[in-house]
């Protein structure tokens, strides 16, 4: 299937240097799997881009290659650059607090013994200063609308709540890049569209691997299609949806 | 199924004693069972002048009357076992009874031994549950920690409690499935053999532990993408006050008081 | 109730305070050490490692299996714990899952939690890891058979490392809570060594490498340990049920007992085999026969998983 890349709408303001750039990215996992085989993509910052395909297609494989938990390559390339810097391990320190991640399952995201532990961690292990990190701490569960529960144990909150404090634990860190996988998966509709309602507030840069292709419509103008550890379409989200034939080539019918 | 519940109740309750710094409870706590320990056998006033303390310090915590005895009670099947020194100490015989082949004889001195075993292992439960009843998890974590026990044990306690609900919870779900397809005749007697049915269980646990190490690994990433680097950092909120000064000594004062008498009245 | 696994745990009030703190002080040493190594060889994936599979060991411990007229078989897990995990990260986990249920259940006293981690923790690492590494590398049916008559072993000395520190507390009589400790024990032990080798066949079949790993983790010194307990739990055992003045003489000479205790009965408790009569022989025996046994039902489960796992991979 040929790759489609479909130019999206100029910027207004010309960006000259991509916040995200993966130059033909491979990985093979330790036990043969190859789960990426030559992605390339770039994203603009202030972009909103929604990461689909079907399960396997290497969606959350590239999505842990953002905060180099991976490994580098061996042959000493850095096929992914974040705000300008490529991600190298020197740089992951840097790397991680620039490039939030929010991954599927809030229980292994939420891994302090309060609330408030796991929005500070972040902050914390930056080397902010006390007084700073109950300030971010403060700032962001407010954003996410759970400041009621900063003494809480995560164990305690509903899925929903979770997912939203999963939110705040990485935008204390005060992210440019915004990396989620499947935010919307296991919700009911109500806490859906709240969460929904919550991102389309949310000022950063955003990567989200979702299969609610309602959400994508929604929240992100520009989609990338994944199928088999490559990009197999990248354009405006409009154009790309109503392509019903490249959405049942890649099992994303229905 | 997990008996947090019951006691999560008074866990948020405001009291002087819900307040205090929690090294002060942690401290006090082990003096607590130390000095009843050091109560020779059959201080029955120093033990009465501890139970005393507690109900002094149930009452600062705004516990129902009887709460801590009642929760105490689970210390009592390992007082099975020493109901055996009710016989084993030289002393005069205060009864005897046949036992098949076996003349067993209960001595003033055993009675008085195992009394005095019991009144210590009750004291000491009772305050142990007085502190946990008082200190939120986390806040017994920051006192241990404050204590200087290792940040890297204290640390790996929080994460078992962090995970014990969904795990047990995971291990609820093997159980339930395996019932959904025990179906047992009416007669109640199970199926399969001893060993089949052990081997159905050492499967589910085997199954818990891959699931189990999966998620750590998962966390692990978790932690790595927001900068942890091996060094677990927390903040610590606790400060001591005069208060918690003041009630430490109060408590201290008290405790000796109760070792004075206890040696004196032997 | 009181049958169950759980029940080694040991409350506050039954130690005295020389037993309690002499078991502090090894059990600090112990867990200093496992720190220390563990940390060498795991680093910064330690704590979430340790604080998951704490969190896996206490929910197994949930897992259950009918036996007979209402009882049912559990885990303690600390053996399995130390083999996959390997004897240090197996000892840190233990101590984990002890402290937690001393604190928040009671399970277990605060100032006994020092004798609860040796009983626990490092024994079953000693004896558990130790007899498992001597045969780990001899293939599969031989590995799952040294996992079972280790967990078997490593849940009969924890029952009596109990009695004997309750008994130098002079909080029970040793000549009854012995061979009581020991006899039920042997039983419980069975049902841990089942499910170990149960739980362990279904890892080595699905993730081997994790085995691996943890084989590499620790050195001979392990194995030597292991079969020294071994040894003194299979000596020590006749040994207590049958002279119980002897354990008490000891204890008397050495002052942990203010009062010489009296044999509590005239007769010696049943835990021979009647046709040698009562004789240190026959507890020997004894205790070999229950080994015995556990092997052939190890080889038996070891050998029905074999097929069975056999049958699901084709």
């Amino acid at each position: 299937m040929p790759v489609q890349h479909l130019q999206p709408a100029p910027a207004t303001t010309a960006e000259p240097e991509p916040t995200l750039a993966v130059r033909d990215l491979h990985f093979t996992y330790p036990d043969g799997t190859a789960a990426l085989r030559g992605v390339s993509l770039s994203v603009a910052a202030g972009e909103k881009v929604a990461l689909v395909g079907p399960n396997g297609a290497g969606k959350s494989t590239l999505m842990l290659h953002l905060n180099g938990l991976l490994g580098e390559p061996q042959d000493g390339s850095a096929p992914i650059t974040v705000a300008g810097l490529p991600v190298t391990r020197p740089n992951l320190p840097l790397i991680r607090a620039r490039v939030g991640m929010v991954f599927q399952n809030p229980d292994d995201q939420l891994f302090s013994p309060t609330v408030f532990d796991d929005v500070a961690f972040g902050p914390l292990h930056m080397g902010l200063p006390e007084a700073e990190v109950r300030e971010r701490v403060a700032r962001d569960l407010a954003l996410v609308g759970m400041s009621e529960v900063a003494g809480r144990m995560s164990h305690h909150l509903s899925l929903g709540q979770k997912k939203r404090v999963s939110i705040a634990t990485v935008l204390s860190m005060d992210p440019e890049i915004l990396v989620l996988d499947e935010p919307s998966a296991g919700l009911d509709p109500r806490a859906r569209r709240s969460l929904i309602a919550l991102l389309a507030e949310l000022p950063q840069t955003m990567l989200v691997a979702s299969h609610d292709l309602q959400l994508v419509r929604q929240l992100l103008p520009r989609t990338i299609v994944m199928d088999e550890g490559r990009v197999v379409a990248d354009g405006p989200t409009s154009t790309l949806l109503a392509d019903t034939d490249l959405l049942e080539a890649h099992g994303l019918a229905g | 199924m997990l008996p947090t519940a019951a006691f999560d109740r008074y866990l948020h309750g405001e009291s002087l004693i819900h307040r205090l710094d929690p090294r002060v409870k942690l401290v006090v706590t082990m003096l607590f069972i130390v000095s009843n320990l050091l109560l020779p056998d059959g201080a029955w006033l120093a033990f009465l002048a501890a139970g005393g303390f507690l109900l002094l310090g149930a009452r600062l915590a705004h516990l129902p009357p009887g709460y801590l005895l009642r929760r105490s009670v689970l210390a009592l099947p390992f007082a099975l076992a020493a109901v055996t020194v009710l016989f084993s100490q030289t002393g005069q015989p205060l009864w005897a009874f046949r036992l098949g082949a076996w003349t067993l004889a209960v001595s003033d001195a055993g009675l008085l031994r195992f009394a005095s075993i019991l009144a210590r292992s009750l004291l000491s439960v009772q305050m142990a549950i007085l502190l946990t009843v008082t200190t939120s998890f986390p806040d017994l974590m920051h006192g241990l920690r404050h204590l200087r026990v290792p940040g890297v044990l204290v640390a790996i306690i929080g994460f078992m409690y962090r995970y014990l609900f969904v795990l047990a919870d995971e291990a609820s779900r093997l159980l339930r499935a395996r019932a959904a397809r025990s179906a047992a005749p009416a007669a109640g007697q199970a199926g399969g053999s001893v060993i089949w049915r052990a081997r159905v269980a050492g499967s589910m646990v085997g199954q818990l532990f891959l699931r189990s190490y999966e998620r750590n690994e998962r966390v692990y990433n978790a932690m790595l993408a927001r900068g942890y680097r091996g060094q677990l950092l927390t903040m610590n909120p606790h400060v001591m006050t005069a208060r918690d000064w003041l009630a430490g000594l109060a408590a201290v004062l008290l405790l000796a008081a109760i070792q004075l008498a206890g040696r004196l009245a032997a | 109730m009181f049958l169950a696994s759980a029940q080694l745990h040991i409350p506050d009030g039954f130690l005295s305070l020389l037993i309690a703190a002499f078991a502090w002080l090894l059990a600090l040493i112990a867990v200093a050490a496992a720190v220390r190594r563990a940390q060498a060889t795991l680093d910064e994936r330690l704590v979430p490692l340790a604080g998951v599979m704490a969190a896996f060991i206490f929910a197994g411990q949930m897992i259950n299996f009918p036996v007979a007229g209402g009882t049912s078989g559990h885990l303690i897990g600390a053996t399995l714990a130390a083999i996959v995990l390997g004897p240090w990260l197996g000892i840190l986990v233990m101590t984990a899952v002890i402290a937690l249920q001393a604190l928040l259940f009671q399970d277990g006293g605060l100032v006994a939690m020092g004798a609860n981690i040796l009983v626990m923790g490092v024994i079953p690492a000693l004896v558990g890891y130790g007899l498992y590494r001597l045969v780990a590398g001899r293939g599969r049916r031989v590995a799952l058979l040294g996992a079972g008559i280790a967990a078997w072993l490593s849940v009969v000395a924890a029952a009596l490392l109990t009695a004997l520190f309750l008994g130098f507390s002079n909080t029970v009589s040793f000549a009854i809570v012995v061979p009581v400790m020991l006899g039920i024990h042997a039983l419980i032990g069975l049902g841990e060594a089942l499910i170990t080798v149960g739980a362990l066949s279904f890892i080595r079949a699905a993730r081997p490498q994790l085995l691996e790993r943890s084989a590499a983790v620790a050195g001979r010194g392990w194995i030597a340990g292991g079969l020294v307990v071994t040894l003194l739990v299979v000596l020590l055992s006749p040994f207590a049920s049958s002279f119980p003045d002897g354990l008490e003489w000891v204890a008397g000479k050495t002052g942990f007992l203010a009062n010489a205790q009296d044999a509590p009965y005239e007769l010696l408790p049943d835990y021979t085999i009647p046709l040698l009569g009562e004789t240190a022989l026959s507890t020997i025996a004894a205790g070999l026969l229950g080994a015995l046994l556990v092997a052939v039902v190890s080889l038996l489960a070891a050998r029905a998983l074999r097929s069975r796992s056999a049958e699901r991979s084709h």
